[in-house]
């Protein structure tokens, strides 16, 4: 009898409830939709800058392609994020709540081990995700301009542990909250990131260092902004960089330190998924 | 998994089993033993903590203080559950799954290798008469069905100790028969049956020994045996019976009813039939009838647990 097949019974029923249901075609639907317009749109542009810059050097152009490419991964990374929180919020506050886990964790496994089935199982699925929007993205932008951006795996590997952090606190939060109570505190904390990303762009670029404290601030809360602007920064050459500010772009670029953070963040999120339904009474 | 021979140990062994939720007590003392290969029937009262007791045997909830063993380990331990079987009451399964599905999930979850699943499906499927819907979802299924598929999932790692939480509520008669013959057939392999359960034909039928659990605690233990051989309902049909004589009677019974014509009391034996008999006429009493009748569970019931709490 090994303890890890139990983990892996789990993530496999997990997976492939995930994938029945709804919210997962709803997002690929919506993710492929937004791919063609996305595509479209940018053969359009890039048709334009041909026609318009042709004497333009290429490495000026390519700034252009990138800024292009990161308002595309920047809404991948949003729809993976909201992803991650609509299918898994209820993976364990649901099942608590209708009986279902009753016959699972009555079987000879413990209880870290649904905890973490679970994880993998929609782990999984995002990096799946993840893979098909962003490759997706990337291959029509590489198909029809023939630009592609630098470090492109590093940036995938931020984008996967921001979709990662967001999936461990749904679980922790699932172990003991509600559904309801669960989807507001992700929903919540990823508002509060958000906005304190904003907040410290701002302030990065009116030299406000009020702003940028808060926004870090929001940053140790929840470090989901702080990933993609890191990935974004990874996957940016350094020209932009210095050319300045866009909404893609980095101003205040999150150190290693932050990046440190929030994998020990999202490890320290499982742990207490982990340990909370440890102790739960079901 | 042998059960030609069961261990000498008990199934089951719990001393001041207690659960405290908020400052509301749901367990208070609970102290029992159920014998290997016994069938043990829990009966009591809405909120009389059975549901919470079966459930901190499998370690589905934390006691609050108190101890117990099951199958000999320390309640809790996840590996001695490879070797229980467990129908919750309110059961609820992953509906997408067709039977076999759902099957095969949970012997993955038993650790059963998937050659012996492979066999042990179709048998399963068989003894609870589901052959014909394998392969329907289990959304489709009636209450009935997915009670029986949820017997068969408890009995997938032919299991030492079968726990039932009300097993045949939600049962047509053919379907409680079918309840019956498992039960009767595993006590037949030595499996120690434990259940709960409201409907007390069904206890009285299927079981040996028979807890009363009311406001967490157990208020008795009866052998269903001696239950048939003990103690007698004595109804009789008086006149002329005053209120000396009927005093008297408390000399051979503590539960001496009288309204009208109709006189009743219970007897721990038959054999104090003719004595009470002989007093009655001594005592000049027109005896018109006398009829002994075994004490049914039900009486038993409602004397030990009382009619204040509802079914």
């Amino acid at each position: 009898m090994r303890s890890g097949s139990s983990t892996l019974t789990i993530a496999r029923l997990t997976f492939r409830e995930a994938s029945r249901r709804w919210v997962l075609w709803v997002a690929l639907l919506l993710g492929l939709i937004f791919l063609t317009v996305y595509s479209l749109a940018f053969r359009e542009l890039h048709s334009d800058i041909v026609r318009n810059t042709g004497n333009m050097p290429l490495i000026e152009r390519n700034e252009i392609y990138n800024f292009l490419l990161m308002a595309g991964l920047y809404a991948v990374n949003f729809l993976t994020v909201m992803m991650a929180v609509l299918t898994s919020v209820d993976t364990l506050s649901g099942e608590i709540a209708s009986g279902t886990i009753h016959t699972l964790v009555s079987k000879p496994l413990q209880r870290w081990e649904i905890v973490m089935g679970k994880w993998l199982g929609f782990a999984g699925m995002l990096a799946l995700y993840l893979l098909l929007m962003a490759g997706g993205v990337m291959l029509m932008v590489y198909l029809i301009s023939g630009y592609s951006a630098p470090n492109a795996w590093g940036g995938l590997a931020l984008m996967a542990l921001n979709a990662f952090l967001v999936l461990s606190i749904s679980l922790a939060g699932g172990s003991t909250l509600s559904t309801l109570a669960n989807g507001v505190l992700v929903f919540g904390l990823y508002g509060i990131a958000f906005i304190g990303g904003w907040i410290e762009q701002f302030g990065s670029l009116l030299n406000n260092q009020t702003a940028i404290n808060i926004g870090i601030v929001c940053s140790l809360i929840f470090p989901s902004e702080a990933l993609w602007r890191r990935a974004a920064h990874e996957m940016q050459s350094t020209l932009v960089g210095a050319i300045g500010f866009s909404p893609f772009s980095a101003g205040s670029i999150p150190s290693d330190l932050m990046i440190g953070y929030a994998i020990l963040y999202t490890m320290g999120a499982i742990g207490l998924a982990i340990r909370l339904f440890h102790r739960r009474d079901l | 998994m042998s059960n030609t021979s069961p261990p000498p140990t008990p199934a089951i062994q719990i001393q001041g089993l207690r659960k405290v939720f908020g400052d509301k007590v749901a367990v208070a003392d609970l102290s029992l033993t159920v014998e290997s290969g016994e069938v043990f029937g829990f009966l009591g009262p809405n909120g009389a903590g059975k549901t919470t007791a079966v459930k901190m045997l499998l370690g589905l909830i934390r006691p609050t203080a108190g101890t117990g063993r099951v199958l000999g380990e320390e309640i809790g331990d996840h590996r001695q559950r490879a070797h229980i079987g467990f129908l919750p009451e309110h059961f609820r399964f992953h509906d997408w799954l067709t039977a076999s599905e759902f099957l095969r999930l949970h012997a993955d979850l038993y650790q059963i290798p998937r050659d012996r699943s492979q066999k042990r499906i179709p048998e399963l499927l068989e003894l609870v008469s589901l052959t014909p819907h394998a392969d329907k979802k289990l959304r489709q299924f009636s209450k009935g069905m997915l009670q029986r598929i949820g017997i068969a999932q408890a009995l997938l790692n032919q299991p030492r100790l079968v726990i039932l939480d009300e097993p045949t509520s939600g049962l047509d008669p053919v379907g409680r028969r079918l309840v019956r013959d498992i039960i009767r057939d595993l006590r037949g392999r030595g499996t120690t049956v434990f259940l709960n359960s409201h409907l007390l034909s069904e206890v009285e039928i299927t079981c040996d020994r028979v807890a009363f659990i009311k406001h967490g605690e157990v208020l008795h233990v009866s052998s269903l045996q001696s239950l048939v051989e003990g103690e007698l309902t004595v109804e009789a049909r008086v006149r002329n019976l005053g209120p000396e004589a009927l005093s008297g009677l408390s000399r051979w019974s503590q539960n001496v009813r009288a309204d009208g014509e109709h006189l009743s009391l219970t007897l721990t034996s038959e054999a104090d039939l003719p004595a009470v008999n002989r007093y009655l006429v001594e005592a000049g009493v027109e005896v018109y009838a006398l009829r002994p009748g075994n004490i049914s569970l039900e009486d038993l019931f409602i004397q030990i647990v009382g009619t204040d709490g509802g079914l």
